[in-house]
């Protein structure tokens, strides 16, 4: 049980800059508390997350990767969110036929006014990650030199 | 490539961000990385000597490239980039890291922040090491305005921008320009005649040489960006040529088509040839396509058989133009909360309940009882007017969780201007509180109460419906705490202000956010009141937040002064950050081609080839190629994935 307490899940954000950044911001000035898990890198749009991303995240140790953007129709960018959830659903796909749990990976639309909803979205992919303990399928292995 | 000099800059922002981050240690931790020559915390950055020290600081040290840890990038991204060039650098080398927003301020745990923290930063630290330096884009200006929306904002705004010497289109989607202003009979707290007040402005701004007027007209598309945009107007058909029509009413004479009057908010009828007010900006008649018989002379023609003018034409098709302009005010208005929400007050089913907009029609003299207050049943004077406040505002639980700050003083002016009308009748008031902040408002009021004998009843009213005729209405004054039962001649309810269905709308077609509540969303909600998150678009009026006349005309000032200044520059800097084709790497497999949303990619000679004026930077195309061959300039695939390094280390 102790051991279970201990665990911290890791877990990228990936944000985009005009919605779920701005949306991350309104939590923060709004002064929700949410768990210190997720780090954040905003990039332009979602649809500019290239699955690689994903991937890459896993393989450097990460347990849960979230992919927040604009909700679907208000993308600032006209489309690049319809773009990220097709890709997104695909990488869903690959993720579970390589074994990995589907609860490790989460997208979600979060606009610049949704601070709370914000929070609500980090805290619910942390407590769903928490039961999985910590990912090995993808992660990379370094022997010591 | 050379080693680079970067210097962290560690914000403590006073207590927000040093209370439950350890700044200090993040500070060491940066100072470990490899590329990091010099470090430094203090207690407010953006202070004068707070940014003196980062140019001193990058003058001494022979930085190349700067990150400063504090709030969000929008707050003070362009603050410190502007330092860096001071100090000699490039600007694009500076980034932000954000450790308030986004850390320091939703973290209790100091431990687990500074953690969190120290991996942002880190993240940032790395992803400025591979940062090139960039030069905006300098892209020329059309010196051209457009305003959405013909109401006072959008005819205020439409002004000032005009008397400054700009060219502006005003666009509006009814027939006539004058919005929910033109439909009100007084204004509160002066009881001046609001048509009288307006009439002017709207003859002003139809004969104004600078300004071109687009009515019955909708904005359909909207591309570019600040300083160029292509907005697509369709114009729909009136039929009738504005310039030949005498409006001497003998075509609704004889059109044999009746239909609710929706600029009379449905109190009266019209014809399907109208003119909506007698103040009609463009005085003209309009043929309502869907009413009319069939546009067919064969059917009926009426119309055009007595139109001794030969305005009316039939074969008037809908009209698409494209107008370029350099900025747009967005001014869309409010609706109200619709009374179908709320079945408790008969959800728009009883009889002599009416909305707000309503009872304004009731009692202008140019309404649909030419200023008489009769109660739409049976017309007979109302001797019993019970007014509801906070109809729909203020009830988290239910409707709408704002208060809709023109309701207070509306119901007084209602209340006095009804007793002006009927003074033998009795006005009740059921309110929550009485706001009425504002010069001239609270003893407005207070004269509404004393002087004009309305009773005030504080409390919520739980059921309406009718008995013998009247309308009974089951309330609580909690003062007294007793219940209190009314039989009303008639009900006026303040229901909430809404967005207006056209401000939904446009929010969609410009790509502008808007905000819990549907309303247009402003950059910042105290030092960008009036400009929206999209560069180059302004707001102004109760499209942006509940708000009464003076306020909106100030907005629309204040709006109209943000684009004049922004077009009386004759260039523009454009973000540099866009796509970028490494020809090497390049296939020429047109993956990025299909993924861009704005056309910018074209294939020549079998290599991608990005057109600079129309790439937006979104980096769609990064996402798609295989080879890593095309990126955003200094948010490349690379710095990505050492970002996402940084994070899990």
């Amino acid at each position: 049980m102790s051991e279970q307490q201990a665990y911290e899940p890791k877990v990228v954000a990936f944000l985009c800059k005009w919605c779920s950044s701005a949306g991350s911001d309104l939590a923060g000035v709004s002064r929700i508390q949410y768990p210190p898990n997720a780090t954040p890198i905003t990039i332009p749009c979602t649809g500019a997350m290239s699955p690689m991303y994903i991937l890459s995240a896993f393989n450097k140790g990460a347990d849960g990767v979230l992919v927040s953007g604009c909700h679907i129709g208000d993308c600032h960018y006209i489309e690049g969110n319809y773009l990220a959830r097709r890709k997104m659903h695909l990488t869903m796909e690959l993720l579970k036929f390589i074994g990995v749990e589907p609860d490790r990976f989460r997208m979600s639309w979060v606009s610049a006014a949704e601070g709370a909803k914000f929070a609500r979205v980090v805290t619910d992919f942390i407590n769903d990650l928490e039961p999985l303990g910590p990912q090995d399928k993808l992660k990379k292995v370094v022997a010591n030199d | 490539m050379t080693k680079k000099r970067t210097g962290v800059f560690v914000c403590h922002c006073g207590t927000n961000i040093a209370a439950t981050v350890d700044v200090a240690k993040v500070a060491r931790e940066m100072a470990d990385e490899n590329t990091v020559a010099f470090t430094q915390e203090y207690v407010y950055m953006c202070s004068e000597p707070g940014q003196e020290s980062v140019v001193q600081a990058i003058k001494d040290n022979e930085l190349d490239s700067v990150v400063v840890t504090c709030c969000s990038p929008n707050l003070h991204e362009k603050t410190f980039r502007d330092n860096a060039k001071r100090a000699g650098i490039n600007n694009f080398t500076c980034e932000i890291a954000n450790i308030r927003e986004q850390c320091s301020w939703v973290h209790n745990d100091k431990a687990k922040g500074t953690e969190k923290a120290i991996k942002i930063s880190r993240s940032v630290v790395r992803r400025v090491n591979r940062n090139k330096p960039l030069e905006a884009i300098a892209v020329n200006v059309t010196r051209k305005a457009m305003v959405i929306g013909g109401g006072i904002a959008g005819i205020q705004a439409a002004l000032d921008i005009a008397n400054a010497g700009i060219e502006v289109i005003l666009v509006e989607k009814q027939a006539t320009i004058g919005g929910r202003m033109l439909q009100l009979s007084e204004t509160f707290p002066t009881l001046d005649c609001s048509q009288c007040v307006l009439s002017p402005k709207m003859v002003e701004v139809k004969r104004h040489p600078m300004v071109k007027l687009m009515t019955y007209s909708e904005v359909q598309e909207l591309n570019g960006s600040v300083g160029n945009f292509q907005v697509k107007v369709l114009k729909k058909p009136t039929f009738v040529d504005p310039d030949k029509c005498k409006i001497c009413d003998h075509c609704t004479e004889v059109c044999p088509v009746v239909v609710p009057n929706e600029y009379e908010l449905n109190l009266n009828a019209r014809r399907a040839i109208y003119i909506p007010y007698a103040q009609a900006i463009p005085a003209s008649f309009t043929l309502d396509e869907n009413a009319c018989l069939g546009l067919n002379p064969v059917v009926c023609g009426k119309c055009k058989d007595v139109c001794e003018a030969g305005a009316i034409n039939y074969d008037m098709r809908p009209e698409t133009v494209t107008e370029n302009v350099g900025a747009v005010v967005v001014a869309t208005g409010f609706d109200l909360y619709g009374q179908e929400n709320m079945p408790e007050l008969g959800g728009g089913k009883l009889e002599d309940v009416l909305d707000g907009l309503q009872f304004e029609r009731l009692i202008s003299a140019s309404g649909a009882t030419k200023g008489h207050v009769l109660r739409p049943s049976d017309h007979k004077e109302p001797k019993e007017v019970v007014f509801i406040q906070c109809v729909g505002s203020r009830d988290p639980a239910k409707h709408c969780a704002y208060c809709s700050k023109i309701c207070c003083m509306y119901t007084a002016k209602h209340a006095r201007l009804y007793k002006k009308h009927v003074p033998d009748g009795r006005a009740y008031v059921f309110y929550i509180d009485i706001r009425s902040g504002g010069k001239g408002y609270e003893e407005f009021v207070q004269r509404t109460m004393e002087d004009d004998d309305t009773l005030y009843l504080r409390g919520r009213v739980s059921k309406l419906y009718r008995h013998n005729g009247k309308v009974r209405v089951l309330g609580t004054d909690t003062l007294t705490g007793q219940n209190v039962e009314i039989d009303a001649d008639m009900v006026v309810l303040a229901q909430a202000m809404v967005p207006s269905k056209g401000t939904t709308e446009i929010a969609k077609v410009l790509k502008i956010g808007r905000d819990k509540d549907g309303f247009l969303a402003e950059a910042h909600p105290k030092l960008r009141p009036v400009e929206s998150v999209t560069a180059g678009i302004y707001l102004a009026g109760a499209a942006q937040a509940p708000k009464d006349i003076p306020e909106t005309v100030a907005q629309a000032g204040a709006a109209a002064s943000k684009v004049i200044a922004l077009l009386s520059q004759t260039t523009l800097s454009r973000s540099p950050l866009i796509a970028r084709v490494r020809p090497s790497h390049c296939t020429g497999c047109g993956m990025c081609v299909d993924a861009c949303p704005f056309i910018a990619i074209r294939l020549e000679g079998g290599k991608a080839v990005v057109n600079e004026a129309l790439c937006e930077g979104c980096g769609s195309c990064s996402a798609t190629c295989l080879r890593a061959a095309i990126d955003v300039k200094n948010v490349t695939q690379l710095q990505i994935h050492e970002m996402i390094e940084a994070c899990l280390a």
